[in-house]
């Protein structure tokens, strides 16, 4: 029976609409995926070193800091994985017994992305260890409980979905241990380090988290099994919907209709929702390169471009996926291309220059970086608006609005053109740089880098015109690859 | 006020529509039957140029649809669900389609007024998303839509299908009154010969892409309609 199942997820994958294509495609993104998996194992190599570096202990830093990693990836999940709850509906007539439904859909989210990434950087950190000179049967039980670990988390996540907002409390709860740990008020990691690290040094203390496991298991299976109806666990939460007219976006015209609709998609459905958090997060990526003499200074414009286009990466790569189900009213209605990718535009070049004010915060770093932020900001609108927008009109991946997992590197969602189309995003600004810090002048790359976004404002209707010429010849494909749906 | 010349479509060497030549006059009723697969949605999709035409073109009010955007302006369409937005209230809706029609506030309140027994009570101000109505609600939303903005031309595909058959009588009406306006013409599929031929003056059936019969209604219509599809 597990082989039919097998054979469905094996058909919903294939036949996936931005799966195929051409073959070309298929290689850059297997290229693609492998160098980033090298990048996170190198990532987990390198922790060993960096902290032996930093005269720290490597393997008990990383111990004492494992609470707030788990902690961290609750939060992640309960924001960004979600169940396969729909594919279980047309099962449910059919002659399966329930049981096999129930482990069919559990073991479906064992193979879920939030749980495979983690086996990179665990499996890489565990051999060198292993290399020098580490315990090795100590690793093995290190790693299933970590194993353990990261499985009681997909499965507390399963639990724990149907309450709201239970990620706040988890965010307040990270806060707040994290800053009495560095008040020095009071310290979690004392309490939490000797257990992380006795899975290690203590044999058999693995078994305590992998019997939780089973428990945990036992305890979702029947708490499935026990909502397998329409209208438990498998019924999809009504919101008390309320009318909001939003009149004073009414002077900007049909400008103002499109700006309105954004606004509720975005404050209505779940994935959409996420994209605010996300440009949120996007703020603070600057904590990474600013004050950070690892890090070379050509990078400061990197951070700078990515602190105030968080929203426009995030969001504006998916436009017009965000209206894909239902393209084909926008396309039969009185509205002019122009009109409805201006009304993105704007969307975008507000969101970037609220993040731009919101980012003031950094005038701490001194106003030079600040300066490098501004001057980010400038290219954003200028340029890069531009260029998500084009993007826009070679992806073809609908967007399940209801649905938030797969804001993070959904397969489904990967598309080659667009990626092409993030390199000049990002290298462009980054040589313009470099040329002033070559010459020795900062300043210099900074103008240039500014003269660039200018540039391309002042070219914003030719290359809208361009934009709307793209989404024309798109129109028909697009339509196709948006009535599928996922 | 449609022309339709050497239209057809294919895919993969599968001929799905072949009309040769048809027009409907301004102001006509038009209804188009046939079972599943005959190019219905096929014909409509391709006049509303969603897809594009393997030959030939369709001319509505003599603008090429292909080729120009302005029939836009005098057209309401509704054919599924995807022509709905989830995420808002059946009010925001109109009022949305009202704008883009160019449309105020106050228009759509009287045409929403004047519809309200069509609703029946459970449309308007109900607390809901258009995401959660029932398929039979959502569609007398899609429905009442495409009448904003007095449109010239109303296409619906399959517009009596999910209905209870009180609203289907009302919808009915409301397709009656719009044919008796000379300048509406409206366009109608439905799998149910009865309701088209109650509605329509004149019925094209279509059977694997051709059309098969073109008529205009009268008493034996219904019969003779129904002895085509009896096998």
């Amino acid at each position: 029976m597990i082989k039919k199942f097998i054979y469905l997820e094996w058909k919903a994958f294939i036949r996936s609409a931005s799966f195929g294509k051409n073959l070309t495609m298929k290689i850059i993104i297997g290229f693609l995926m492998i160098y980033f998996s090298l990048i996170f194992i190198a990532m987990g190599v390198g922790a060993f070193y960096v902290l032996k570096d930093m005269h720290l202990e490597p393997f008990s830093t990383i111990n004492r800091f494992l609470i707030y990693y788990f902690l961290f990836d609750l939060v992640i999940r309960l924001l960004l994985q979600s169940i396969p709850v729909l594919n279980i509906k047309p099962l449910l007539i059919l002659p399966f017994k329930k049981p096999v439904i129930v482990h069919f859909s559990l073991g479906k989210t064992v193979l879920s992305f939030f749980n495979w990434v983690h086996a990179l950087f665990f499996v890489p950190f565990s051999v060198v260890l292993a290399i020098e000179g580490y315990n090795i049967s100590g690793i093995i039980f290190w790693n299933l409980a970590m194993l353990s670990l990261i499985y009681i988390n997909n499965f507390l996540n399963i639990i724990l979905s149907n309450i709201d907002k239970l990620f706040i409390a988890f965010v307040v709860l990270i806060l707040v241990l994290g800053g009495a740990q560095y008040y020095k008020l009071f310290d979690v990691t004392v309490f939490t380090t000797p257990f992380f690290q006795g899975l290690y040094n203590i044999n058999g203390l693995f078994i305590i988290p992998i019997l939780i496991l089973i428990g945990l298991y036992v305890y979702t299976f029947k708490y499935l099994k026990n909502n397998l109806y329409l209208d438990a666990g498998l019924s999809v939460k009504e919101d008390i919907a309320e009318t909001q007219n939003l009149a004073w976006l009414n002077q900007f015209g049909t400008l103002g209709t499109f700006l309105k609709n954004d606004i509720k998609l975005i404050k209505r459905n779940k994935r959409s929702k996420t994209t605010i958090f996300m440009s949120v997060l996007f703020l603070f990526y600057g904590f990474l390169f600013f004050g950070n003499s690892h890090q070379p200074a050509v990078m400061h414009i990197f951070a700078g471009i990515f602190v105030s286009g968080g929203f426009l990466f995030v969001f504006g790569q998916f436009v017009p996926s965000w209206d894909s189900s239902y393209y084909q009213l926008m396309m039969t209605q009185n509205i002019p291309y122009r009109g409805y990718i201006t009304s993105k535009w704007w969307l975008i070049v507000i969101a970037t220059f609220l993040s731009t004010i919101l980012a003031s915060f950094y005038l701490f770093f001194g106003w030079e970086i600040y300066l490098t932020i501004v001057v980010g900001a400038i290219y954003n609108i200028g340029v890069n608006s531009h260029l998500v927008l084009l993007g826009g009109a070679f992806t073809k991946t609908p967007i399940d609005l209801s649905n938030a997992a797969g804001a993070f590197g959904d397969k489904k969602a990967f598309n080659v053109s667009a990626m092409l189309l993030t390199l000049p995003k990002i290298l462009l600004p980054l040589g313009l740089y470099a040329i002033g810090l070559y010459l020795n002048n900062k300043n210099l790359g900074l103008a240039l880098v500014a003269g660039a976004g200018v540039l391309g404002f002042v070219f914003k209707d030719k290359v809208f015109s361009l934009i709307e010429k793209r989404y024309k010849i798109e129109k028909y494909s697009t339509i196709n690859a948006y009535k599928q749906k996922s | 006020m449609i022309q339709v010349n050497q239209l057809s479509k294919k895919y993969n060497n599968t001929i799905v529509l072949n009309i040769n030549n048809l027009e409907i006059p301004k102001g006509q009723s038009f209804g188009l039957v046939g079972n599943n697969g005959a190019g219905k949605t096929t014909f409509f999709s391709l006049l509303l140029d969603l897809i594009q035409p393997s030959t030939g073109y369709v001319k509505s009010n003599d603008i090429q649809v292909n080729t120009s955007e302005k029939w836009k302006s005098f057209t309401g369409s509704f054919l599924d669900e995807s022509f709905l937005i989830g995420y808002l209230t059946p009010e925001e809706y109109f009022y949305f389609i009202g704008d883009l029609r160019h449309q105020n506030k106050a228009d759509i309140d009287a045409l929403l007024a004047k519809h309200e027994e069509f609703f029946n009570g459970e449309i308007l101000n109900n607390k809901k998303y258009l995401r959660d109505l029932s398929k039979g609600n959502q569609k007398k939303v899609g429905i009442i839509a495409t009448l904003i903005g007095n449109p010239e031309v109303v296409i619906l595909d399959e517009p009596f299908a999910n209905l209870d058959p009180t609203t289907v009588s009302r919808l009915k009406k409301i397709i009656k009154e719009l044919a008796e306006n000379p300048n509406v013409t409206v366009l109608v599929s439905s799998h149910d010969l009865q309701h088209t031929v109650e509605v329509c003056d004149r019925i094209v059936a279509l059977n694997k892409g051709e059309i098969v019969k073109d008529i205009q209604t009268s008493e034996e219509t219904l019969q003779e309609l129904e002895s085509f599809f009896a096998v």
